[in-house]
This record gives C-alpha cells, sequence and structure tokens, in this order.
C-alpha cells in the first residue's frame, strides 16, 4: 500500500531539462518511478535519459495518458504557473520541490488545488519514498542509495526537514526498522500536505504500523497533530521530535499572529501538546529507533 | 521577514487609498522642521525601528511648533535603541483621537488562506483583550480566488458591533487592506491603532507591513537590503554573504552572525551547517560542549563547490574564531564531495590553523572525507571529516578535543590574496566566476587529470592541454558547475597551472578594515 505513491504511479517532470531537473529524472526513473513524461516548453521532441519531452502538461497527457504525478523542478519564480497548468491538466498529485516561492503563489495553489481536488507536497520539499515502490523528487540523491538506506517495511516518516527526513529514515532502516511511505512535508510556513494531513493518510494506510514525525518550532501543524490524536482521528503509536529547543523562542512580528497561534508554536507548547495526548516525543534523534522497536514491541 | 518601516508602510496604504496622517520622513532636524511647517499644525514625531512600544523608551515625542519640532527630532535622531541608531523620524499631523480600532491580517497556516482580524478595541493592550474578550475579535478567511468582497468585510464588523456611518468607511478600508498586503507580498500587515478622529474620519496612526522574503525580488522599490529576519540591521559581512546568496540561486547560502566581536575568554567558533533540522541538531551537539557560535550558517539545497568556498570564506573572516564546525543532517541527499572541494580550496588558501571538523554525511561521503584527508593534511590546522555514522556529538566532541590540543588558539584572519592570472593564460567564465590554465605547464603533466576529474565533462585535451569541449558562452550560462575539480586536482597531483578565480565583493576591503584597526591597536 503506502501513501501517496507506488510503483503504479504515472510520474511526470516539469523542467526535465534543468539542472536539479534532470539528475533526479534518472533517480527516479533508476529507482523504478514510472516516470513517463517531462516538460519543457519549446523542448518537445527531446528526451531526458529516455523519457519523452513535451511543451506541456496538457501534451504529455494527450501522448501520454493520465497522468498521476507532477514532480516540479522550475525556479521558485515559475513554480505557481507550472503548478497551476499541472492542477488544471487533472494531475492529483503534485511535489513542487522549489525553494523560495513567494508565499501569496503558495496560497493560490492552495485554493486552485482545494477546488480540483489536487494535492501538493511542498514548497521546498527533497520529496517522498515509498520504498521498494517509487521515490518522487530528490530523496536520496541516487537510485542505489534511496535502495540501501531506505527499506519497505511498516513506519511512516513525516518531517518538516528534508535531511532529517532521510537520517531518521536511515538511523530506523539500520535498527532493522523498514518504512511504509517517508514525506518530507517541506520546509516552509505554508505547504500543502503538513504533518496532521500526513497523518491522517498514514491512519487510513493498512501497512503503516505507526509513524514517526519531526517536528520543529513555529507553525501549528505539530499541535494540530495532537489535536487529531486527541479527538480519535489517529489512534496508531507516534513518535516524534521537536527540533529549535535551542533557537531563540520564535520572534513575533504582528499582534494579529499573536492572536491567532496564542501560545502555540513554540518548542515548549509543543512537546507539552504532544505529551498530554500520548505521543511519545523523544529528546535525542538517537532515540527514535529505539523507541520505535519499544513501541512495534520487536 | 524583510520588515518595512512605518512610513513605507504608510506609503503603501496611502497608494492603496487608506488614509494616513499628513506628514513625512526626516533624516534631519531641519527637514523635521520643514515638514511641522508644511503641516501647520501640531505634530507627532515617530523614531523609525523596528521595535514595539517605542512610546514607552521615549521614540514617540509631540510638538506644537515647527521649532519644538526641530529640537525633539534632534533629541531623537541619533538616539540608540537595542541594535539601531536612530537616522530617520517621522513627522505627522497629531490627530484628535476619538477611538482607537485593530486590523490586521495574516497569512493562516492550518487554513492555507490570508486571515483579517478585526477588534473595535484597538491600542497597546490589544492581545490582553484578544485573550480576556475574544468576542470582541472579529476573524475573516480570505478566498484568495475570489479576492474580498465589501460585503464580506461588512459582515466581519457587523459581528463586532460596529453600525452607523463607520460602518461603510470600515468595511471599505478592510477591503483596501486586503489588496495592499496582497500586491505588496505580506507576510503581515497590521494598523494599530486605526484611529477615528473627533471630526469622524479614519486614519491609520501606525501601520507595520512585513514582506514575505521569497517575494522581495518582485519589489525593488521597498529599497530592502537583505530579505531576510532580522531584529537589528544587517552588519557588514551579512551583507557581503547576502550578496553572494542573491547573485547565484543554485542551493542556499545562508549567513547570520551572533556576535560581531568573539574576544574574551568564550569559545567561539564558525559554524557551518546544512539545511535547517541538521544545522538545528548540530548546533545543540556544539552548545553542550560549552562553544559558543559566532555565526550560523547554512549551505544547503545542493549549493555548487563555490558557493560552499564562498561560505568557509565569509566564515573565516571572523577574528577570534577557535574552530570549524561543520555538520548537516548526516544523510544528505546531495552528493557531498562538493562542499568537501569548496571547504578544501578555502581552507587551502587561508592557510587554515585551527581546527576543523567538518561531518559530511550522505550520498558519496567516503570521497567527501578522502578529499578532505587527502588534500588538507598538511594545512596547520587539523581537519577531520566524519560521515552518517558519527554522531553531531561524538563530532562537537572531537572538535573540544582538537580545539584543547591546539591551546585554544584564536584565528588571525589574512589579508584576502588573489593568485594572479598568468599572461597569455586560457581562460574562460564560468557562472559566477573565471577560471585560467596556464598552458606553459601542462608539458610537465604527466596525467592530465583534470579532463577525467571534470565532473561534467566540458574539458578535452588539444596538443596536450586542457579546453573547453564546449563554447565559452555555455560554459558560462552553467555547463561548467564550478565543482571544482580540475583545479583541486591539477594543485595536489600535477602542476598548479589552474586557478579558479571566485570574487567575493567586499571581502577584501572588509578583512583591511578589520586587519587596519588591529594594527592600530
Amino acid at each position: 500500500m503506502a501513501i501517496l505513491v507506488n510503483e503504479h504511479s504515472r510520474v511526470i517532470i516539469q523542467g526535465i531539462t534543468g539542472r536539479e531537473g534532470m539528475v533526479r529524472a534518472q533517480l527516479m526513473k533508476d529507482y523504478g518511478t514510472k516516470v513517463v513524461a517531462g516538460v519543457t516548453p519549446g523542448r518537445a521532441g527531446q528526451d531526458v535519459y529516455g523519457v519523452p519531452v513535451y511543451d506541456s502538461v496538457l501534451q504529455a497527457w494527450e501522448k501520454q495518458g493520465p497522468l498521476d504525478v507532477s514532480v516540479i523542478f522550475v525556479p521558485a519564480a515559475l513554480v505557481k504557473n507550472a503548478a497551476l497548468e499541472a492542477i488544471d491538466a487533472g494531475i492529483k498529485l503534485l511535489v513542487i520541490v522549489p525553494d523560495r516561492v513567494p508565499i501569496h503563489d503558495v496560497l493560490e495553489i492552495a485554493a486552485r488545488a482545494a477546488e480540483k481536488g489536487a494535492r501538493f507536497v511542498g514548497p521546498n520539499t527533497l520529496g517522498l519514498v515509498s520504498p521498494g515502490k517509487a521515490v518522487l523528487g530528490m530523496i536520496g540523491g541516487r537510485a542505489e542509495r534511496a535502495r540501501e538506506w531506505f527499506k519497505p517495511g511498516s513506519i511512516g516518516v513525516s518531517s518538516r526537514s528534508g535531511g532529517m527526513t532521510s537520517a531518521i529514515s536511515y538511523y530506523l532502516t539500520k535498527a532493522g526498522l523498514g518504512l511504509s511511505t517517508i514525506v518530507h512535508v517541506g520546509g516552509d510556513a505554508v505547504i500543502g500536505l503538513s504533518h496532521p494531513e500526513v497523518m491522517a493518510l498514514f491512519e487510513e494506510d493498512p501497512e503503516t504500523r505507526m509513524a514517526v514525525m519531526f517536528g520543529e518550532i513555529g507553525t501549528t501543524q505539530e499541535e494540530r497533530v495532537a489535536d487529531l490524536v486527541e479527538s480519535g482521528k489517529f489512534t496508531k503509536p507516534l513518535v516524534a521530535y521537536i527540533g529549535g529547543k535551542a533557537a531563540k523562542s520564535g520572534t513575533r512580528f504582528s499582534h494579529a499572529g499573536a492572536i491567532v497561534e496564542g501560545s502555540r508554536g513554540s518548542y515548549e507548547t509543543k512537546v507539552k501538546r504532544l505529551r498530554e495526548v500520548g505521543v511519545h516525543v523523544v529528546d535525542a534523534i538517537s532515540d527514535i529507533p529505539i523507541k520505535a522497536k519499544e513501541v512495534l514491541g520487536t | 521577514m524583510a520588515r518595512l518601516f512605518e512610513f513605507q508602510s504608510k506609503k503603501l496604504l496611502k497608494q492603496g487609498g487608506i488614509p494616513v496622517p499628513a506628514g513625512d520622513v526626516a533624516a534631519t532636524p531641519e527637514e523635521a522642521r520643514r515638514i511641522a511647517e508644511r503641516i501647520g499644525k501640531p505634530v507627532v514625531i515617530k523614531i523609525q525601528v523596528w521595535v514595539t512600544g517605542r512610546a514607552g523608551i521615549g521614540g514617540i515625542q509631540f510638538a506644537d511648533t515647527p521649532e519644538e519640532a526641530e529640537a525633539k527630532a534632534r533629541q531623537l535622531l541619533g538616539m540608540k535603541v537595542k541594535n539601531f541608531v536612530v537616522d530617520r523620524v517621522l513627522v505627522e499631523e497629531k490627530l484628535a483621537i476619538k477611538a482607537e480600532y485593530f486590523v490586521g491580517l495574516v497569512i493562516d497556516d492550518a487554513a492555507k488562506k490570508p486571515l483579517l482580524i478585526f477588534s473595535p478595541a484597538g491600542g497597546t493592550g490589544i492581545e490582553e483583550i484578544a485573550r480576556l474578550h475574544p468576542e470582541k475579535i472579529a476573524r475573516q478567511t480570505i478566498d484568495v480566488l475570489k479576492g474580498f468582497p465589501e460585503f464580506e468585510a461588512r459582515n466581519m464588523l457587523i459581528r463586532v458591533g460596529v453600525e452607523g456611518t463607520i460602518l461603510p468607511k470600515l468595511a471599505d478600508l478592510l477591503t483596501k487592506l486586503y489588496k495592499v498586503a496582497h500586491s505588496s507580498d505580506a507576510r503581515s500587515a497590521e494598523i494599530n491603532p486605526l484611529v477615528l478622529t473627533a471630526d469622524d474620519n479614519i486614519y491609520a496612526a501606525d501601520c507595520h507591513l512585513v514582506v514575505d522574503d521569497y517575494a522581495v525580488y518582485r519589489h525593488p522599490d521597498f529599497g530592502i537590503e537583505i530579505a531576510r529576519e532580522f531584529d537589528r540591521p544587517p552588519t557588514e559581512l551579512e551583507k557581503i554573504a547576502y550578496r553572494v546568496e542573491e547573485k547565484d540561486y543554485r542551493g542556499t547560502f545562508y549567513f547570520f552572525q551572533m556576535v560581531e566581536q568573539t574576544a574574551g575568554s568564550e569559545k567561539y567558533i564558525g559554524f557551518n551547517g546544512a539545511g535547517g533540522g541538521g544545522s538545528m541538531m548540530s548546533m545543540d551537539a556544539v552548545l553542550n560542549r560549552g562553544f559558543k557560535l559566532a555565526n550560523y550558517c547554512d549551505t544547503s539545497g545542493n549549493p555548487p563547490a563555490s558557493k560552499v568556498y564562498r561560505a568557509a570564506k565569509v566564515i573565516l573572516s571572523q577574528p577570534g574564531i577557535r574552530g570549524y564546525f561543520a555538520s548537516g543532517s548526516g544523510v544528505a541527499s546531495q552528493e557531498q564531495y562538493h562542499s568537501a572541494r569548496g571547504l578544501t580550496k578555502a581552507f587551502y588558501e587561508e592557510k587554515l590553523d585551527i581546527p576543523a571538523v567538518i561531518r559530511l554525511g550522505g550520498n558519496f561521503e567516503e570521497k567527501a572525507i578522502e578529499i578532505l584527508q587527502t588534500y588538507l593534511k598538511d594545512i596547520p590546522g587539523v581537519v577531520e571529516g566524519y560521515g552518517r555514522d558519527d554522531s553531531p556529538e561524538f563530532c562537537a566532541r572531537r572538535l573540544e578535543e582538537l580545539v584543547a590540543k591546539n591551546g585554544g588558539k584564536r584565528y588571525e584572519i589574512r589579508p584576502f590574496g588573489e593568485t594572479p592570472v598568468p599572461h597569455k593564460a586560457y581562460v574562460f567564465e564560468t557562472v559566477t566566476g573565471r577560471i585560467s590554465f596556464d598552458h606553459s605547464k601542462c608539458p610537465g603533466c604527466n596525467t592530465k587529470g583534470c579532463v577525467p576529474a571534470c565532473a561534467p565533462k566540458i574539458l578535452k585535451l588539444e596538443d596536450g592541454k586542457p579546453v573547453l569541449a564546449i563554447t565559452p558562452e555555455e560554459a558560462k550560462k552553467g555547463k561548467c558547475t564550478e565543482c571544482l575539480a580540475c583545479e583541486i586536482f591539477c594543485r595536489f597531483h600535477e602542476q598548479d597551472a589552474i586557478v579558479i578565480l571566485l570574487p567575493i565583493p567586499g571581502l577584501k576591503e572588509y578583512r583591511e578594515r578589520i586587519l587596519a584597526a588591529k594594527a592600530q591597536t
């Protein structure tokens, strides 16, 4: 099963002829992801590692048949256009890799996605992997590494840090624990699928027996996961780590922000809220595999 | 997040049709006087700094005459507030206040929508009021596809008891504020207080806009020097670092100075993290060993070797540090040898004589560690490379041991040297620099290893000499990835005939100033 992506998902890459697009097209293909097309306006007729390039998403759809996922590797300033294009063409899952996408652009993408019943991971994401099935984005870097670092199994990982998505998943694999799907939700303030939305997907996935979450200070994502647990909407065991203990506590930019967030967003509140509802919050990354083993009783 | 000053924010409001008090910004007492003369009424004079509670520290003054305005401005200009020196004051018409409202717009991360907040009880106590009287706060999320129609604003105001002739005025203002916030890419926009005057007009008496860092490029007219969160003006070195970042879109290079002076007995180190989460974890590890960070730096998102090189050169422009610590998540997807080569070039050029612990875990970490160990074994400082199975805690402990072994020696910065390009060298440009090959040395070379070392394979041999296999234009456009492999190979294995010049505008002069200041003391 896994969530969001598997070996049957039909994937395109927008920006496939760019620096990252090309390299990660190879990663995805080598790993076994079904990359059926790439899009770069003006480059139709070329191919990248055997993947045919088209001028538009619509054209790719017409030539290749239905598409499930678009992985976007275009410059930040062009992301909005690319994402709206994919949503409009009917693609239901986008992975928006670029960093520095303007927040008002993300809001527009989110609104259009909601309207069309589409979802997106990112922006500013390394991507996601369903080990043994498919990789989207650049996580793992190279296929042989992604295979070596992330073994299939029953733990779902959701992380706000790209590097820590890999690190935690690697340490779990090294401890003999496998993974269902690992998701880097993205490092920005507004993202498509945030922790609570990923947790809801893990809840539905029969293959996922427990979840691990790497949270950070800022935003209300971790508190909203606690709300899910409390209301019985997430019932599987959850191990969490919250980064940013040493960082100076969030500078408030406005009264309005303070009114909306209240005390949410700080390290202390997140940890307290999660512990209150029975989430296993650990103090060191190295404790994650230990706690996971204990929880799974392996 | 890039903050705008009050006077800038008000200019945007005014352009968007929201009334602001008559006035202007002054940098000298004389200017303040002239503005007050123009207004021809009693004025208020406000320091322009990014701190709240200006009134409490005497940063807001009133004047009845232009002379008084000049005198008050003289008092305020030059005043020190936190890390700011006040260099501008806003001189405005003093309002006859009948009521104060609050209006603010933020981005709601859960709803993924802008959220507008209004309260009929504005002023300084707004957060307290929100807590004690939530019924006095109206909230409205905005559908960005539809926009913010006037009737939604009106209904929102009605919910908190606004009525009478003020109602349509306020509703109109709210819709305008959303438009201003949207068109200026604001992360937050706040008017507090929004004032109702004795003659029933509405004015934005104070306003503050925070612009999305990622969208600053759309607004060159805002004059934002560094599109990042600062609660003080940026330092010289931060500006230099930012210019590197601004001109090179490949990967991230974030540089922030924790202190400008590393004097005293504290154990300051230069810190080079990679990735937000990994950097935080690594920072915790060194802080737990009693180190202090001279700077925080993040080179991530797959930066080329040239960018990591520049980051290291900037970090090593901080005198007094006792060690260099680089560590990311430990399991990076990016090929780690790029960072290794960037650091190698920088450390070699600087003849680093303090210890460096470099944790480059992830793809090709073995090769990365080998690069550091092979090429940096002869510089005065000890450089150790570690990978994904070495914890940040272990690496921090290693740095502690090495610093102790080095006698806690403090780093002295070097003049910024540039290797001269030999006359008649074969030269081509790269995205951010220049590569030169001294072909007169090539006959002494047995391996011609620069050609296979080149990762993007853009070099070929012609008469036994390396030249471009592509056009110079292609190399400049990015086909040369500035991986530094050719230079490092030639320097350490062959004739040292390749020089890659990667300028860092302003760094040479910066170091000269520091060295000159040191020579004087």
